[in-house]
């Protein structure tokens, strides 16, 4: 038993780099509080973390069914509101504002979704665009119940202290990317799900030919997509301690488009590796806060000049190699797959 | 009062309906959302301001100049950026937004988040029935209906018209034809940020200009776009005033207006899609009914 578990992750981890750096990553976050204790360290990767969990969820969603969403803070905003209400009015502790934040995501994804089913392309991208910020307008024009301009402020926070913090987003953040990588994964013969999203992005009319539901997956879809945006809207509303429009804004929306394409869309790691690069980023660029912004645009410019693709999918491209026979992931300096010994050239 | 609102109505329509149909034209041919379309229109205004203010031409050379500015840059940043990712379609809205911030931060280093203004082209009010409009607002609209004619003539009834409309049904064959696709690719992109530049250099005398004016104009041509369909002239600029209407009677007719104008413009586009999937004027195929 431990003999095989120990040949599949030499077969499956250690042999293809992609993955090997991923699993050094995510040690290398785990053990980051016994390198430093600096609270706006700390601070900004919880934030990270969080931010992982959204960008994720908006690839899951957007690059996997080609359902491009211009409106995916609403899902992290709802949840965000949400939690901050029930904590605030009720007193609710975050261990179930968390899930209940999440459940509402879901029940919002599932609602837009039916306006959404009809329509494709720029269509649907414009319409979904529209919902935050028509909820936007009512939570201003209503601030006596959801706090106006300043939101919902003084939430309990997730932990007293912030290594605990720390440790709660890194671990949610983790279990997140895991099940969505799991659940987009075509080759995987546990979950149907990988594949089927993919042949409704790259041919939905083939997809209901050959006997898929599409109508079902695409509400399957957001409704995953809203469950994991309200996880990180709910801890955003608890490490921030305030629940407030911020959390529905065109800007967030946009984020999670900017970071997903900088990093590489229908990928899951690509939004992981654009969040982990850009934000710290963005963070670390206020020493020169006036031209802040201007470089960060400039950043991306450049990168998508040369790589259209994303970041992390380019990097990818260049140490691994697609085996042509069979189609098995082998690094770039082989010179003959390491399965069925076909050249690589 | 009401030739008032009706003055209004017209003003916005008209910025509107010139912002609607750059990015309708850009959409249609070259199948990109242009979404740094409306910071042209903010650079434009800051032309006026820069020129007539810092510069002290006078204010119709000033438009001139601004609206040539603009438009070079436009044709330039298409050359240089969108060009060659074009194929990558979320490549190009991401870069597109990414240089829409760059113009915003560079005017914010440039000018300060004040709020400015320029000098109106014309002077003087016309009283009709007790309600005094000003020449420049007149002249403001005057331009812009002028502008739409000459780009509905253009497209319509010249040569490279045809070339633009032909390579948005369809570039492969266009390009069979003997049409130089990647030209007129520059040229649309050029038409449509003089458009923009157009709204911008007309309207800058009568509205304030400010870095992070090209925002809310950038959603309003989304929603007008889709109400019309996208890729419609027609349905740009009919789509344009609807809306424009819209907003002028929520500001005037509710209290907390302001807020809620975009969310009833929003309101209403998600009606009609609801309804009308592919917009009042767009073409269904049969292949896209789902």
């Amino acid at each position: 038993m431990i003999r095989r578990l120990l040949k599949d992750f030499q077969g499956d981890v250690i042999a293809i780099p992609g993955r090997l750096i991923a699993l050094v990553f995510f040690l290398l976050i785990f053990i980051l509080p016994a390198i430093t204790r600096d609270p706006y360290i700390l601070r900004i990767l919880i934030f990270t973390n969080i931010f992982v969990i959204f960008a994720v969820s908006w690839d899951f969603l957007s690059g996997y069914t080609g359902q491009v969403n211009f409106g995916h803070a609403l899902f992290f905003g709802v949840a965000a509101y949400t939690a901050g209400m029930l904590n605030h009015y009720f007193g609710i502790q975050p261990w179930a504002t968390i899930p209940i934040g999440a459940l509402a995501g879901v029940i919002i994804g599932v609602v837009t979704c039916f306006p959404a089913l009809r329509l494709r392309g720029p269509y649907l991208s414009l319409v979904t665009l529209a919902f935050p910020l028509i909820l936007l307008a009512i939570i201003k024009a209503f601030p006596d119940v959801t706090g106006g301009e300043h939101g919902i402020s003084g939430l309990t926070r997730l932990s007293e202290s912030r290594v605990t913090e720390y440790y709660i987003s890194v671990i949610v953040m983790t279990i997140s990317v895991l099940i969505m990588w799991k659940l987009t994964d075509a080759k995987s013969g546990l979950v149907r799900t990988g594949i089927i999203l993919h042949a409704i992005r790259e041919d939905e009319i083939a997809a209901r030919a050959t006997g898929i539901n599409t109508i079902n997956y695409k509400i399957l879809a957001f409704a995953i997509g809203g469950f994991f945006a309200g996880i990180a809207g709910a801890l955003f509303a608890h490490a921030m301690r305030i629940a407030g429009p911020s959390t529905l804004e065109l800007t967030l929306s946009f984020n999670a488009v900017i970071w997903s394409v900088f990093g590489g869309i229908v990928s899951i790691y690509g939004p992981v590796f654009g969040v982990y690069f850009l934000y710290p980023l963005l963070e670390g660029l206020h020493v020169i806060a006036e031209i802040r912004f201007l470089i960060f645009a400039a950043i991306i410019i450049a990168v998508l000049l040369f790589m259209p693709e994303g970041i992390a999918v380019w990097i990818r491209d260049k140490i691994e190699r697609e085996c042509p026979r069979c189609k098995l992931a082998n690094t770039a300096w082989r010179k003959e797959c390491r399965a069925c010994g076909a050249s690589l050239y | 009062m009401v030739q008032a609102l009706i003055m209004q109505a017209l003003l916005t329509g008209g910025v509107y309906a010139l912002l609607a149909v750059g990015f309708s034209l850009i959409f249609g041919v070259a199948r990109m959302l242009n979404l740094a379309h409306t910071a042209f229109f903010m650079l434009t205004a800051y032309g006026m301001y820069y020129f007539t203010y810092r510069a002290g031409l006078g204010p119709v050379p000033a438009m001139i100049v601004s609206v040539l500015v603009t438009t070079f840059i436009g044709a330039a940043s298409y050359k240089l950026f969108i060009d060659r990712i074009r194929e990558h379609h979320v490549a190009v809205l991401l870069v597109t937004i990414a240089l829409a911030m760059v113009f915003q931060e560079i005017m914010l280093l440039g000018f300060g988040a004040h709020f400015r203004e320029s000098p109106p082209l014309m002077s003087g009010v016309w009283q009709i029935f007790g309600v005094k409009i000003t020449y420049q607002q007149l002249l403001s609209i005057g331009i812009m209906l002028a502008t739409l004619v000459i780009v509905w003539a253009l497209l319509a009834r010249t040569k490279m018209g045809i070339a633009i409309r032909a390579t948005a049904q369809d570039p492969e064959i266009a390009g069979l034809m003997g049409i130089g696709v990647p030209t007129i690719l520059l040229v649309t992109m050029t038409i449509a940020t003089a458009l923009a530049a157009v709204a911008g250099a007309t309207i800058a005398p009568l509205w304030t200009t400010y870095p992070y004016m090209w925002m809310s104009p950038l959603v309003m041509v989304m929603v007008i776009v889709v109400l019309g369909g996208l890729g419609s002239i027609k349905g740009s600029i009919i789509g344009a005033f609807i809306i424009a209407t819209v907003e002028t009677l929520i500001v005037f007719l509710l209290p907390a207006g302001a807020f809620l104008k975009l969310a009833f413009s929003l309101l209403i586009m998600v009606i009609v899609l609801v309804i009308r999937p592919e917009g009042l004027f767009g073409v269904a195929f049969e292949e896209e009914r789902l």
